[in-house]
């Protein structure tokens, strides 16, 4: 049963075809109303989430679907101790397709392991969240109009952000882009995504601590929070938390075309007034997301259909 | 130093030295009803030092385990005090239930019924990552 768990679980050939998808659902979308009638979504969140759950619920429910929603590990069957196996058997037999957030990294592997319904990985815990960077993608894609030939800043939290890692992983994929990333030393992006990902395919990038002097050369930069729920030590949260605020002071410099993303919630990593520059695109981003849930959803329901 | 020569067992031959105690570990040799001998830093022509582990039993072992911490170790299975095998050791693409994921947020940590499993991702630089969460092992 084919499942997304990570973002490199598509190719970039399905990648373009869920991206016109989503495109076509934007331009048609009364040609997708009943593209999944009869069939239900079950959100399983054991992790606080609003815009992800929203986003899948919604997603469904403009192709016609249902959702059945389980949220809070204290209110379902993994408070009695039910391992993510027997979860993923049991649900198998109530709907068509999970979306599944969990704190623990590895969980969604685990239950598409075992489940008889594709599964969509929600967010586990600091590893994975594919949805997430498909909403960046089809962003990049509306605001660029290509994925090559990019520089593409990532700013904040870029060791336990896990939008971070997978948006490097898929860009990488691309001819000629370049990542500038800024963070404070403490956050800085994990050995394994430098040197599994970026030097063992000769990609150029930076680190810096500096965004400002970053700035002017990037065509897209990614702003991340400081998540409180990644840090054991709440010290180190409160010493990192405010390390980057992004004002329309410090864009100035920054270039005309700039495409400022961010996968939401913010805290005060970009401070409001900035909502107002026609280059911010992180409401729009948070649209796309939807665009693209709705694309995967068809397309991992048709396969599972063509399956059976 | 002396150790008598084994009838029917096994001699895991050119260890890195200091690898001999980790091999001895993870083997689970101290469970083994047999004699079990390990040298430490014997003398070695190619690399000046080894360590060598004798076992007194023609017991089956894991290949995948010494290729995991040492590739470059030899496996000799002996019959009737004569060498009938010799076995150069590969680095396993899997590994199962062999070590255990560090990473305290890693499902395995609460699943309990899961295997733990890694993969090897770069053999260049001999890098394994827990097939749940991506985090390296680390090779003691």
């Amino acid at each position: 049963m084919r499942s997304v768990i990570d973002i490199l679980d598509l190719s970039p050939d399905e990648l373009m075809e869920l991206i016109e998808v989503a495109q076509d659902i934007i331009a048609n979308p009364a040609k997708y109303a009943e593209a999944c009638h009869g069939k239900k979504l079950a959100t399983l969140f054991f992790e606080p989430s609003t815009r992800t759950r929203m986003s899948f619920e919604a997603a469904m429910y403009e192709l016609g679907g249902n959702v059945i929603s389980v949220t809070g590990a204290g209110t379902s069957s993994a408070a009695k101790g039910e391992s993510i196996a027997d979860t993923a058997k049991t649900v198998s037999c109530y709907v068509d397709i999970i979306a599944m957030r969990h704190p623990k990294e590895g969980s969604a592997y685990v239950l598409a392991k075992n489940a008889s319904v594709p599964v969509i990985n929600g967010g586990d815990g600091g590893h994975s969240h594919p949805t997430q960077t498909l909403a960046d993608l089809l962003t990049i894609y509306r605001e660029k109009g290509r994925f090559e030939g990019l520089t593409i800043g990532l700013c904040g939290d870029l060791k336990f952000g896990r939008t971070v890692h997978s948006l490097i992983q898929a860009m990488s994929r691309y001819n000629g882009n370049k990542f500038v990333l800024i963070s404070p030393e403490e956050l800085k992006v994990p050995s394994y995504v430098k040197k599994d990902v970026l030097q063992q395919q000769n990609i150029p990038y930076v680190q810096t601590t500096d965004l400002e002097g970053a700035l002017p050369e990037l065509d897209i930069l990614y702003m991340t929070r400081v998540q409180r729920e990644r840090f054991f030590n709440e010290e180190d949260y409160l010493r990192l938390k405010d390390s980057y605020i992004l004002n329309p002071d410090k864009l100035k410099n920054a270039k005309p075309d700039l495409a400022i993303l961010h996968p939401l919630p913010r805290v005060n990593e970009i401070s409001v007034a900035v909502d107002q520059d026609p280059r911010a695109c992180y409401f729009k981003q948070v649209l796309n997301g939807k665009y693209m849930r709705m694309a995967l959803i068809i397309k991992l329901l048709k396969e599972a259909e063509n399956e059976h | 130093m002396n150790i008598d020569s084994i009838q029917n067992g096994i001699v895991i031959d050119h260890i890195t030295a200091g690898k001999g105690m980790r091999l001895f570990e993870l083997l689970g040799l101290d469970k083994l009803d047999a004699s079990v001998a390990i040298i430490k830093n014997a003398h070695s022509e190619k690399r000046g030092k080894k360590d060598i582990i004798k076992i007194d039993a023609d017991i089956p072992v894991d290949v995948d385990v010494i290729g995991f911490v040492d590739p470059g170790a030899t496996v000799n299975v002996i019959r009737d005090g004569r060498l009938v095998e010799k076995r150069n050791i590969d680095m396993p693409d899997r590994l199962v239930n062999v070590i255990k994921c560090k990473n305290p947020r890693c499902i395995t940590s609460t699943e309990q019924e899961l295997d733990h499993v890694f993969k090897l991702t770069d053999r260049r630089n001999k890098v394994y990552r827990c097939l749940y969460c991506e985090t390296k092992a680390e090779i003691k």
